[in-house]
């Protein structure tokens, strides 16, 4: 059972062939036998989801309409508000947070009928590409335990690859759900921006956060996003149906992109191992081969996305963090000898350093005298980087790379220099200056058998055509069907 | 107190609380006091992964404040982070706005004592959420009150234009006017609706050299008497300070102050205002707001005549003093209750008598404005112009309107009702005048004389005549006719 897929299951589920209740069973099972190893959770809530499974099936008994995925198991990243368990971000300084609301995503999930089996292990707040800046606990990559899953969706990657939910979210804010699922060998969708509502996701860089979906094929990341895409009106910067209305992801996914034009940034792309470039090379190969035209440009800016990028989230991380000080919740230091102590000592006790490197980057750049040579000058990086995609788009109908320069790494390797980690983030964080969607599909593998991920970009509020792309992909080479 | 010649510098930062119904960035409702932490939401207490959404109508009635304060509205204004620890701002950093605020370069008028105005330049205006509230009466802990984290304040900083304590007063007294005119806030100083930072320092002349004495800020005023009274204490403070220190304006010698309302004086707050970097930058979890012509055009049509406009014209038009005009003008329901009657015909001079004598006094026991105490503007030109036609005597009609305001009888009936028509058929008073006249011989006989006494007996005989009409004859009438009987007589 629990190598199907989401919508297989939920259609069994939802014609009474299977119970909500077994599929739960399973995947706690598989939690009981793995996560030990994985660490993809923080938390896991089994009587909460054998609970919901079981007023599913009783509605489907009863003959009761039910959602888009009725029954199934998933699981979501834990910075993302649920009324139920903590709310954790993976810090120490929100460890015993308990939120009093849900997040739009979890009310849209329990719409559909969802069961959230658990809540994913991340990078502290988000911040980090290989989870392991995870306050509270270590993931590893199902496909090598000696490796890192990636991050900062580390562990709902993991989750997927390795069996223990069907589905998950995560949070991308440079590459945090493209370059795990890349590094986990499954589909990860970044949305655009303000396509999926934000409403109870906790900030990290709050014009660059997105949430999307994790899935084991891109069938079933098309419909995650079909149940989380929308209109929110808690978020102002969630885009109404008026200006770009919510297309079906799932309709048409099988039907391949008549003419496709793709278009790759050649010297770009000379960043990678040789590994991922041959499989990304082969990759467009196999494009080429159904009939699709491959493009040449230039994105002459790119090459400051990770600047700018390091300038514009450090600078609203640094802003978004300050509610963290102790006075209204989470950790609080032990007798402060005054108010000033409250804050500096129960953010010095409960912050990693990580999350402290970045609020210190942040605060810097936002200071007078500083803010026009840094966080101003950023902006305008930002905005030749979005016309580096506009003119990408006039070209051609998407944008093909790789996700990350390299396959997953060893833990540890890159813990004591901050600036390689960041580097390695190349790839993907332009998409989320620019605000566009980006997937990544499995394309391969490496010689020490871990997954490589293709990386495809098309214009903002597009999903359901970047996923087509991927899923023609996808149809001639069964990379996505191999298991850790 | 020293010969010196000097002029006294102010200006204003003003907070207004705004009258919507629900806070700047979340649904919880507005209000004052409470139990603590009652009025609250993830929202506007800053919970991890909330979103604040602005509210349309505080921004609305921003603009409209703007507009009476005729400032510029930008087709294009955001929102920014001021970032500040303090533990009555949950999230530790307000929501404001900064290099784009929502309105700015405009001008207040206000009335000087003189009769004259004066205009005040208002550098700008713009919306922000105010914080909670600290208390200390907990032993070794403080206890947060976030009830008012969220509300939206109207922040409006002046120019330094105004030059006396009188001036702030009177400033502060048209505001609260114009607030209240507009019903963009309820303008209640007691409740805080409207708190003032006078900026105060003094430009002194000395042996033809001009020489600026520090700048002192006074946090938190929020009643006219502490506005007035600090301006007036900086002033005499400051120049006794110059005197035997001889310390000018320079960096960083400006003073934050507070008022201490038992004393009447300024208090040090602290000496040296640090130089605070607020670390402003745009909130990405706003959108910017675009302001169109046709949006502008439909909040321009909310707005009404000013007070100070109205009460000049009141002057101009319907010839009331400037006492009477700045009376009736207090309150806009009161002003268009009054100018209502007015335009219906009624004379202008008579409906202020009745509005000043008994339609204010009611109105200030019951709490409520004079257009408030049940009267239509009809029955109220009606009842004005029933004096006038002589159908009733100034002190019935009080007694009428007081009648009014407890029946939804019109003036007319209530006035038959009460006996208070007065009688002016000379057949009638005829009838008592001759009575009157037979029955006191020696008054008339003193009436006649023409000597000292024949006023008073003149007097005595109409008191006769009015006591035997039940008070209900036309005095005029009576007049007449007595004075007619009497000439012919003789």
């Amino acid at each position: 059972m629990l190598e199907l897929s989401c919508r297989q299951l939920r259609d069994d589920i939802a014609a009474g062939r299977v119970k909500s209740v077994d599929a739960v069973e399973a995947v706690f099972a598989q939690i009981e036998k793995h996560e030990q190893t994985i660490g993809a959770f923080v938390s896991t809530f089994k009587d909460i989801a054998l609970e919901k499974a079981r007023s599913v099936d009783a509605k489907i008994a009863a003959g009761e309409k039910v959602g888009l995925l009725a029954g199934v198991p998933v699981a979501i990243k834990d910075n993302m508000c649920t009324s139920f368990g903590a709310t954790t971000c993976a810090s120490k300084i929100l460890e015993n947070f308990h939120a009093p609301y849900d997040a739009g995503v979890v009310e849209k999930l329990n719409a559909a009928d969802a069961v959230i089996v658990g809540k994913c292990n991340m990078d502290e707040f988000a911040m980090g590409s290989s989870t392991e800046n995870s306050g509270l606990k270590q993931t590893v990559n199902p496909w090598d335990n000696s490796k890192v899953p990636g991050g900062s969706s580390g562990g709902s990657a993991a989750a997927v690859a390795g069996r223990m939910c069907f589905a998950s979210l995560g949070s991308d804010t440079g590459g945090s759900i493209r370059q795990p699922a890349s590094f986990c060998g499954v589909v990860g969708l970044k949305p655009t921006y303000g396509r999926v509502s934000r409403y109870g996701l906790v900030a990290y860089g709050s014009s660059l956060d997105q949430i999307g979906p994790f899935g084991r094929d891109v069938g079933d990341a098309a419909l995650m996003m079909n149940v989380i895409a929308g209109h929110d009106e808690r978020d102002s910067t969630s885009v109404g149906a008026d200006i770009a209305p919510v297309a079906d992801c799932l309709v048409d996914l099988d039907k391949p992109v008549e003419g496709l034009k793709i278009a790759v940034v050649p010297q770009f792309n000379a960043g990678a191992s040789d590994e991922v470039q041959a499989a990304i090379t082969a990759a467009l190969e196999a494009y080429k081969g159904m009939g699709a035209e491959i493009v040449e440009i230039e994105m002459p800016h790119i090459d400051y996305a990770i600047a700018a990028y390091y300038v514009i989230a450090t600078a609203e991380a640094s802003s978004n963090l300050a509610r963290y000080d102790g006075v209204h919740y989470g950790h609080r230091t032990a007798d402060p000898k005054d108010y000033f102590e409250v804050y500096s000592k129960s953010r010095a006790e409960a912050f990693g350093d990580e999350v402290k490197r970045r609020i210190m980057l942040g605060t810097y750049v936002l200071s007078s005298g500083y803010y026009d040579a840094y966080y101003l000058k950023a902006l305008k990086v930002r905005n030749l980087i979005r016309g580096d995609f506009t003119a990408a788009f006039e070209k051609a109908d998407c944008i093909m790379m790789p996700v990350s320069p390299t396959t997953a790494f060893g833990i540890g390797e890159k813990t004591d220099d901050p600036m390689q980690m960041y580097l390695a983030d190349i790839y993907t964080i332009a998409a989320n200056l620019a605000g566009v969607p980006g997937v990544s599909v499995p394309c391969g593998f490496d010689s020490g058998n871990m997954p490589i991920g293709l990386q495809i970009f098309t214009p903002a509020f597009t999903e359901d055509k970047l996923l087509r792309i991927a899923r023609m992909y996808e149809k001639e080479h069964q990379w996505h069907t191999k298991v850790p | 107190m020293s010969e010196l010649e000097y002029k006294v510098i102010v200006g204003l930062e003003i907070h207004v609380q705004l009258a919507t119904r629900t806070k700047m960035f979340c649904s919880c409702g507005l209000g004052f006091g409470g139990e603590a932490n009652t009025r609250v939401c993830p929202v506007c207490i800053g919970m991890p992964g909330v979103l604040p959404v602005m509210n349309k109508q505080a921004f609305e009635y921003s603009v409209l404040a703007a507009l009476a304060l005729n400032c510029n509205i930008p087709s294009f204004t955001k929102w920014d982070r001021k970032s500040y620890y303090y533990p009555d701002l949950p999230k530790n950093y307000q929501i404001s706005q900064y290099d784009l605020p929502m309105s700015e370069h405009g001008y207040i008028e206000i009335p000087l004592e003189d009769g004259t105005t004066k205009k005040i330049r208002i550098l700008r205006a713009h919306l922000e959420e105010d914080a909670g509230k600290n208390t200390h009466t907990f032993g070794n802990f403080s206890a947060i009150d976030l009830n008012r984290t969220g509300t939206p304040l109207l922040e409006i900083v002046t120019e330094p234009d105004l030059s006396s304590g009188a001036e702030v007063k009177a400033l502060a007294v048209e505001l609260q006017r114009i607030v209240r005119y507009l019903g963009v806030s309820h303008g209640d100083m007691q409740k805080g609706h409207m708190r003032f930072e006078p900026n105060i320092n003094l430009e002194i002349i000395k042996e033809g050299k001009a020489y600026r004495t520090p700048i002192t800020e006074v946090k938190n005023l929020n009643s006219f008497r502490a506005l007035e009274g600090s301006v007036k204490y900086e002033t005499v403070r400051q120049l006794d300070e110059f005197m035997e220190t001889g310390v000018t304006f320079g960096m960083g010698n400006k003073r934050t102050f507070g008022w201490d309302d038992v004393n009447e004086c300024t208090v040090l707050q602290r000496e040296k205002e640090e130089a605070h970097d607020y670390r402003y930058f745009p909130d990405p979890d706003l959108v910017p707001v675009e302001m169109n012509d046709e949006w502008l055009a439909e909040i321009k049509g909310q707005l009404c005549e000013l007070p100070i406009q109205k009460q000049q014209r009141f002057v101009d038009e319907y010839k009331l003093s400037e006492y009477d005009a700045a009376v009736l003008t207090g309150d806009r329901a009161t002003a268009e209750f009054f100018d209502g009657a007015v335009k219906l015909g009624a004379d202008a001079k008579r409906v202020c008598n009745i509005l000043t004598q008994t339609g204010l006094k009611m109105a200030n026991e019951k709490g409520c404005s004079a257009a408030e105490l049940g009267v239509s503007v009809e029955n109220l030109a009606t009842l004005a112009k029933m004096v006038d036609a002589g159908d009733i005597n100034a002190n019935a009609a009080t007694k009428i309107f007081e009648e009014m305001t407890a029946s939804d009888k019109g003036p007319a009936v209530l006035a038959g009702k009460l006996n208070l028509v007065q009688k002016s058929d000379a057949g009638e008073i005829e009838g008592f005048v001759d009575e009157v006249l037979g029955a006191n011989a020696e008054a008339v006989a003193e009436a006649k004389s023409g000597s000292k006494k024949s006023k008073k007996a003149m007097g005595f005989l109409m008191g006769q005549v009015m006591q035997k009409s039940k008070g209900q004859a036309n005095p005029q009438v009576v007049s007449q006719l007595l004075n007619k009987k009497l000439g012919e007589s003789e």
